[in-house]
């Protein structure tokens, strides 16, 4: 970690960071609005790369996490109407819980077993929205009275802020001792086991914090939306999206899920000329990318810099 | 008579399900690949039966014939385009190749899916059936064109029983996904196994498409829960074990339909989906999976 400080991927991150607080100076609120959802985003990116570059863990079911959290903050505003913020913190803790559950199964089966409990988890998470839709708003989604505030420039500001201490708290975590036995324990968890490691406490941790990420980016992303619908959080493709962006971005390397997230956004954005080819288009490209560098973008970047 | 519609319509369903995750096991037992572009194959097969007719005016058979194939080709190119160039990646670590194949599997069938929704729109499509008219079981008015999907399930497992355990080739595959390295001392291309199981996956793949599509009609909105049902219907079963996931699209066909005439069919997937988290709880292998 105090190696990261003298970096430079430390010190281009930094730059980044500083550039993109100046935007609202100088850019539209098109844009903004664009970035702010990217960050979310790229939040969700990362809490899943923590879970799968370094535990191991084949999680398909990043929107259960995100889902949840974003309905519990949402339907508690909706009905209790209380206010935004300790909603956001309910919300996280919700998908916490629901990361203990996700993690349950994790304990007991791996690979492809554990990839289809957490496929399920989202599937049944999406029946259950439809059929309580009194309470949820079912397929037409929730209208969530209260937004954290309508300025886009404070919005983005607070997207930016969330998602530059997510990635520091999250990379830290990873490059820490903790993060070395996490990659030890995902890729072999009999050797991990026999070094004296406790498994089973650090994979509940990981759990624990991708989830409370997930949750409280989820429920930040609905308060700046004003609604929560199954199709922006909680839908497969969804998922699908946080998975490519953080396959795209680079595994194992946190920082570059932020990356991939933002650009599947902006491309997004830029191929919207293409109407319905748009999609076909990035799975294209994040296709080749992992064909062709199996690293990522970030991936790429840091071997090249390494080999020079 | 509740009852007696249950058993049929659950029949037909359970079939058409049973088909689908056939060839989907077949090829993780063999190569250890989970094709997760699958749902997307399907539907190809089921819109391209569906152009024959409405696009090319060919008649129904030649426009199931025509599906069929394109699923063999849309087969063979998930092969060739995706999963072998991973399989022998020099720079993707052996233990990580599963999630690589899982990852671009999902996007090439979502660059499919996205392809169907471009040249022929999201609408649902329906292929007209081979057979058409109703018939009387026992009071209960059934169409025949769900008879008729019944026995082309059957027909085909049941060929497909045959092929595997009564030919030579058949046998090489499943002697593969036994053990492959005793396959390749016997002096047995594996790369030929792995072409000759893709090629039975399309076509299977593509009848159950295409039957699918006559049956219950098919859009490209189909393409993830299809998958998602073949993968939780294999799970189910035992990955690798195609008796198991036989067994397994029955169980979940019928408590589809079931939770679907009793309860309500807004919760039709639920209790399914319920089964299949009690299982991987309790028996984490599946039905009849082997570890």
């Amino acid at each position: 970690m105090a190696s990261f400080f003298k970096s430079r991927l430390f010190f281009i991150s930094i730059a980044i960071v500083i550039v993109a607080a100046t935007l609202p100076l100088y850019m539209s609120g098109y844009v903004l609005g664009l970035l702010t959802v990217a960050f979310y985003f790229g939040v969700f990116a990362m809490s899943w790369d923590l879970l799968f570059g370094f535990a191991g863990e084949v999680n398909f079911g990043p929107t259960f996490l995100i889902g949840v959290g974003a309905y519990t903050a949402g339907i508690l505003n909706a009905q209790t109407g209380w206010s935004v913020y300790p909603c956001i913190v309910l919300g996280a803790l919700a998908a916490v819980i629901a990361g203990l559950v996700l993690a349950l199964p994790a304990l007991r089966v791996r690979g492809p077993y554990f990839g289809l409990t957490t496929l399920v988890a989202v599937l049944i998470l999406q029946n259950f929205i439809v059929v309580f839709a009194d309470l949820t708003g079912g397929e037409i989604g929730l209208t969530i009275p209260d937004v954290i505030t309508i300025n886009a420039g404070a919005n983005y500001w607070i997207a930016l802020g969330f998602m530059t201490i997510s990635a520091l708290i999250l990379y830290g975590l990873a490059q820490s001792p903790i993060g070395l036995v996490l990659q030890a324990s995902g890729q072999d968890p009999v050797q991990a086991g026999a070094l004296g490691f406790n498994i089973v406490k650090h994979k509940l941790a990981a759990f624990i914090v991708s989830a409370f990420f997930s949750g409280l980016s989820g429920a930040l992303l609905v308060f700046y939306m004003g609604t929560a619908s199954v199709g922006t959080v909680v839908d497969i493709a969804v998922g699908v999206n946080v998975i490519v962006a953080a396959v795209l971005g680079g595994r194992r390397t946190v920082l570059g899920a932020a990356l991939g997230a933002i650009f599947l956004i902006v491309a997004g954005e830029f191929l919207r000329p293409t109407g319905e080819l748009a999609t076909f288009i990035v799975s294209a490209v994040a296709l080749l990318v992992v064909l062709f560098f199996p690293g990522g973008f970030l991936g790429a970047a840091l071997s090249h810099e390494g080999r020079s | 008579m509740l009852a007696l519609q249950i058993l049929i319509d659950g029949f037909a369903i359970s079939a058409l399900y049973a088909l689908g995750a056939t060839g989907f096991t077949l090829i993780f037992g063999v190569s250890g690949v989970l094709n997760l572009s699958h749902g997307a194959i399907m539907v190809l097969a089921a819109v391209a039966a569906w152009a024959a007719a409405s696009v090319l005016h060919l008649g129904s058979y030649s426009g199931a014939l025509l599906g069929v194939a394109v699923a063999v080709v849309a087969s063979f190119a998930t092969y060739f385009a995706v999963v072998q160039p991973i399989q022998k990646s020099r720079r993707i670590a052996t233990e990580e190749k599963e999630i690589f194949i899982l990852t671009s599997t999902l996007l090439w069938g979502i660059m499919i899916q996205e392809l169907i929704a471009y040249f022929f729109t999201n609408n649902a499509k329906t292929v007209l059936p081979i057979v058409e008219g109703v018939v009387n079981i026992f009071g209960e008015r059934t169409t025949k064109n769900e008879i008729f999907t019944a026995v082309v399930c059957c027909v085909s497992i049941g060929l497909l029983w045959l092929l595997v355990n009564r030919t030579r080739t058949g046998k090489a595959v499943l002697a593969a996904s036994m053990n492959p390295r005793g396959v390749t001392l016997l002096g047995l291309e594996l790369g030929s196994i792995y072409l000759v199981v893709w090629g039975i996956y399309g076509i299977l793949a593509g009848i159950a498409g295409v039957l699918l599509g006559m049956f219950l009609g098919v859009s490209s909105y189909s393409v993830g829960p299809l998958t998602a049902s073949a993968f939780s219907i294999v799970v189910l079963g035992g990955l690798g074990s195609v008796s198991g996931s036989l067994i397994a699209a029955f169980v979940v066909g019928y408590l589809e339909t079931i939770t679907a005439y009793l309860i309500s069919p807004a919760y039709r997937t639920i209790p399914a989906l319920l089964l299949l988290v009690a299982v991987m709880y309790v028996r984490p292998q599946g039905l009849l999976g082997r570890r």
